[in-house]
């Protein structure tokens, strides 16, 4: 499907769009007519109204009149979607008639078929665009969690839903006062003290070691590499909940249950396989003759390290990092158990919020958490391009 | 024309040239190095010299993941059969039950009681019988409380010794006559000297004593010890404890002290002729244990005890699969006392609808991602990675927000008014709670793998098999989809691998009827203490996982595993 063929584009017969619109109007028409009692009227109403656009827009209109007609139904629907339910219909109605402004002449035009090749049949054109129907409602299932929870933050109630000032975009139905709670309360201040604290140590130890062991285990000839790199990697595999009880039956053992160090080794053992796999994924990469090279002209190893190979894998040390700090950040199961009530991390702290419901407070922290996931996403994205970019690799 | 000191010929010497030529001179022999050692060792000595460099830049972590790591799995593997606290709380009992077969409901020898009396009574004074009570209370049900009675209730009969001695001579319930009738004289007088600073001279025993009075001479030694080591009192002035009396009154009644004439030997004497006496209150520890309670002499507590008696024991993993220790050997639990089949299977069977759900939501998606230019791809691969991104704890409480009864799914269902308003949907606390905010958080780890092996499948072959006639499901099905295969099985191993072991959100959306077998484990860390079997639990639970690691491995390599893409 390659966009130098060019599929010619006409202008579809006017029974076509028509019925196409009028379905879709009907679909529409299915769920506005059930909200306001009757779905049978709706389906009946969004198919005439849906279709009667059509024709007037293709063939009394025509397509030079597309932009006023297309403002037009947005007006329309705007309107009409005020009428019916306040501001919320207002911005509801104003996108059905932005939809189906561009539907009708999407449709009408037969614009449909403008990048896809022109040899396929109308069922395959149908499947094409039902496909990618599908790929958007998984998408939509993807993101939509993500989204609902940050408007929500801004609830000026106490609640984990939407208020009908909310919905009237009333402004006092929004407040920070969850942010301000957030960033007040002695409880969740500690708790974002207490994550800060563990959290950069524990990366530390996590990328120092494994960047060692990384470059160790990327040599040739290393003995019983497989299984050094299947113990190396076990704590990412083996479940959450074994490796804490593990923790707290020999942590306990060793008195650094409901300790600083204590958390801090056990997320620092969490991130390692996160380290050990991206430096191992920058390494592949690595040019040996540039290590010789330095070693020929005289620097020692340590130099050789630090001036030469260092540089080029730390994309990929960086992005292992990141990952063992969002491990460590992010991580509850084990604080649970071998954490202590002075102790408490951010997650901690969301975990039993959440299990009990006090304050959406937990909503505020979930933006900000999503706000910083969004930061450290483009750091790691820029990072493996540069690696990638570094190592002559094509950027993907 | 040349010069004799560079003439290759005349160097002696190691050089390269001499090297080959000895080495050819030599004929058979073997090829050399620079400096004259055969190359197969220059070489195998190079290659040790990098395999150490490369195991020293290792060994720091793998040192690191063993102690904090591996250390802990094993502990807690071993956690899941160990069963020291019988043996180690009731050593005589164990060993006086040697010869009792619990499979003949009968009650033990009497001196499987007195055995028991004895090693009660020490537990109750160091409070371990509770402990071990709560632990065979996991095993029978009142175990625990019949436990904690004895500990009070077993002065009872020591006391009735105790009383008759003390009638007969208050010295008896002294504590210095005691003391100098066990003690040796060196150490009265060292502990008299003693000043209550540093450590209290230990306790001996006068040589003597433990052949007239053998019973009294350790049961007064564990008595002088515990008041010494744990209660940091002098045994000079305490009064013993009232099982002493007990052995002295079983030594007096089958010894024969007439012959003693150590210090205090009158005062013995003259209770040794009270225990001869006819009217001498006695009581069998059989009738004591009784008085307690009851459950003494049913057979039950001694099969169990007899049955948990060994240090390490099946007993914990007979316990997670419903089974029990019988006398008879494992049985089945009772029909409605099996809770963990159940449970193993809810978790493998809502494991696997996860891990479809995933590769039905994430196939299309893997697909139309490698399809689309690359310019496409990677802004719709951000809708991908943020969820994969964001903290676990934001996406679970999403799905709380969304799933409630009062929550968006819910509002906007009933704002739609395809729900009535009193009719609002329960999808929160039960597995289609945990099946859906699962599959939304799992999604991401079968996209990625799927996506980087779809995009290795060259356009070229789907083009090459419709031009020869096929038609798109064929395409698909009998080109396509065999490639894509290995992405599949890559997926759905690791989101297998991830839901079977996953705790946070089925704690938090799962309500009772979708919890997974992690829910179970840790209610027993935390909750009801059973650790032994918390830790097979675990166990289990590890090796499946580890089976499922070890697939993985073979099929896709560790190696080869892909974060963000």
């Amino acid at each position: 499907m390659s966009e130098a063929i060019l599929t010619p584009i006409e202008k579809k017969p006017i029974g076509f769009t028509a019925g196409v619109l009028a379905a879709a109007g009907a679909f529409a028409g299915l769920f506005i007519g059930t909200a306001q009692g009757s779905g049978l009227l709706g389906i009946v109403v969004g198919a005439a109204l849906m279709a009667a656009l059509a024709f007037v827009a293709m063939q009394v209109l025509g397509e030079a009149l597309e932009k006023p007609v297309r403002w037009g139904l947005i007006a329309l629907g705007a309107v009409g979607g005020f009428l019916f339910g306040g501001a919320p219909g207002l911005v509801l109605g104003a996108l059905f008639g932005w939809f189906f402004g561009w539907f009708i002449y999407w449709v009408g035009m037969g614009r449909y078929r403008a990048h896809l090749v022109p040899y396929l049949t109308p069922g395959q054109v149908l499947w094409h665009y039902t496909f990618r129907v599908i790929c958007g409602a998984i998408f939509v299932f993807l993101i939509t969690p993500i989204l609902v929870v940050m408007p929500l933050s801004f609830n000026a109630e106490d609640f984990f839903t939407f208020t009908p000032e909310m919905l009237r975009f009333d402004p006092e139905g929004y407040s920070l006062k969850h942010y301000r709670d957030f960033l007040t309360n002695p409880e969740w201040t500690s708790a974002v003290k207490n994550s800060l604290l563990v959290a950069p140590v524990a990366t530390l130890i996590s990328v120092s070691l494994g960047t060692l062991a990384a470059i160790g285990l990327s040599q040739s000839h290393v003995p019983g590499k497989r299984a050094i790199m299947a113990i190396l990697i076990s704590p990412m595999i083996v479940p959450l909940i074994i490796s804490a009880t593990g923790m707290y039956f020999f942590y306990s053992k060793i008195g650094l249950v409901g300790t600083y160090w204590g958390i801090v080794l056990a997320h620092a053992v969490l991130g390692i396989p996160f380290v050990i796999i991206t430096v191992t994924a920058t390494l592949v990469g690595f040019d040996r003759s540039l290590t010789r090279a330095a070693a020929n002209m005289g620097a020692n190893p340590v130099t050789t390290f630090f001036k030469v190979q260092m540089p080029l894998i730390l994309p990929g040390v960086i992005s292992g990092g990141l990952f063992a700090f969002i491990t460590s950040f992010d991580e509850v199961v084990v604080v649970l158990f071998i954490g202590s009530a002075e102790l408490q991390t951010l997650p901690w702290q969301m975990f039993t919020g959440l299990r009990e419901q006090i304050s959406p407070t937990i909503l505020a922290a979930a933006t900000i958490l999503v706000a910083i996931s969004i930061c450290l996403l483009t750091a790691v994205e820029i990072l493996r391009r540069r690696s990638e970019k570094l190592r002559g690799m094509s950027p993907g | 024309m040349t010069d004799a000191a560079t003439e290759p010929d005349k160097i002696a010497g190691p050089t390269p040239d001499n090297a080959v030529r000895a080495a050819d001179k030599a004929d058979s022999g073997p090829v050399l190095a620079a400096d004259g050692t055969p190359l197969k060792r220059s070489l195998s000595r190079a290659l040790r010299a990098q395999k150490m460099r490369a195991l020293m830049l290792i060994a720091p972590l793998l040192i690191f993941v063993l102690v904090t790591f591996i250390a802990p799995i094993a502990d807690m593997l071993f956690r899941s059969v160990e069963n020291q606290i019988v043996r180690d709380t009731l050593p005589r009992t164990v060993e006086a039950l040697v010869d009792y077969d619990a499979a003949s409901a009968e009650l033990p020898r009497d001196e499987v009681f007195e055995a028991a009396y004895y090693d009660v009574f020490y537990a109750a004074e160091r409070k371990l019988h509770t402990r071990l009570g709560t632990r065979l209370n996991y095993e029978q049900t009142g175990a625990s409380s019949l436990f904690r009675k004895s500990g009070r209730g077993l002065d009872d009969i020591g006391e009735v010794y105790q009383d008759q001695f003390e009638d007969l001579d208050e010295n008896w319930d002294e504590a210095r006559p005691w003391a100098e009738l066990m003690g040796d004289p060196d150490w009265i007088a060292a502990q008299d000297a003693w000043d209550g600073n540093g450590t209290m001279p230990a306790f001996e025993l006068r040589s003597g004593i433990s052949e007239i009075l053998p019973r009294t001479s350790e049961s007064y030694s564990i008595f002088a010890r515990f008041m010494q080591t744990e209660e940091g009192d002098s045994p000079l002035e305490e009064e013993p404890w009232t099982v002493v009396h007990t052995a002295l009154y079983q030594d007096l009644a089958e010894g024969d002290v007439a012959g003693y004439t150590g210090p205090r030997a009158d005062m013995l004497q003259a209770a040794d002729a009270l225990v001869a006496s006819p009217d001498f209150e006695t009581i069998s520890f059989r009738d004591g244990f009784e008085e307690i309670d009851e459950d003494w002499v049913q057979p039950e507590i001694w099969q169990t005890i007899k049955t948990y008696s060994p240090a390490y024991t099946s007993g914990y993993f007979l316990n997670s699969i419903d089974m029990q220790k019988t006398p008879e050997g494992p049985a089945l639990r009772d029909e409605d006392e099996r809770i963990y089949g159940l449970l193993f299977q809810r978790t493998m069977f809502m494991s696997l609808v996860i891990t479809f759900s995933c590769i039905l939501l994430g196939y299309p998606v893997a697909y139309l991602l490698s399809n689309l230019p690359m310019r496409t791809a990677n802004l719709l691969m951000i809708l991908v990675l943020l969820p994969f991104w964001t903290s676990l704890l934001v996406r679970t409480s999403a799905w709380k927000v969304m799933l409630q009864q009062q929550g968006v799914i819910n509002d906007v269902l009933v704002w739609l008014g395809m729900v009535a308003d009193d009719g609002r949907l329960v999808m929160i606390n039960n597995q289609f709670g945990t099946i859906v905010a699962m599959t939304h958080i799992l999604l991401p780890f079968m996209i990625l793998p799927m996506y980087s092996v779809m995009s290795t499948i060259p356009p070229s072959y789907v083009r090459a098999a419709k031009s020869l006639g096929a038609t798109n499901w064929t395409t698909f099905w009998r080109v396509y989809f065999p490639q894509s295969v290995p992405g599949i099985g890559a997926g759905s191993i690791l989101v297998f691998i991830l839901s079977i072991g996953y705790y946070i959100t089925p704690e938090i959306v799962g309500g009772t009827s979708g919890i997974f077998i992690s829910n179970r484990i840790a209610y027993h860390i935390s909750s009801s203490l059973n650790w032994g079997l918390a830790a097979a639990l675990g166990t289990i639970l590890l090796v499946v996982v580890l089976l499922l690691y070890w697939a993985y491995d073979r099929i896709v390599g560790i190696d080869n595993v892909k974060l963000g893409g």
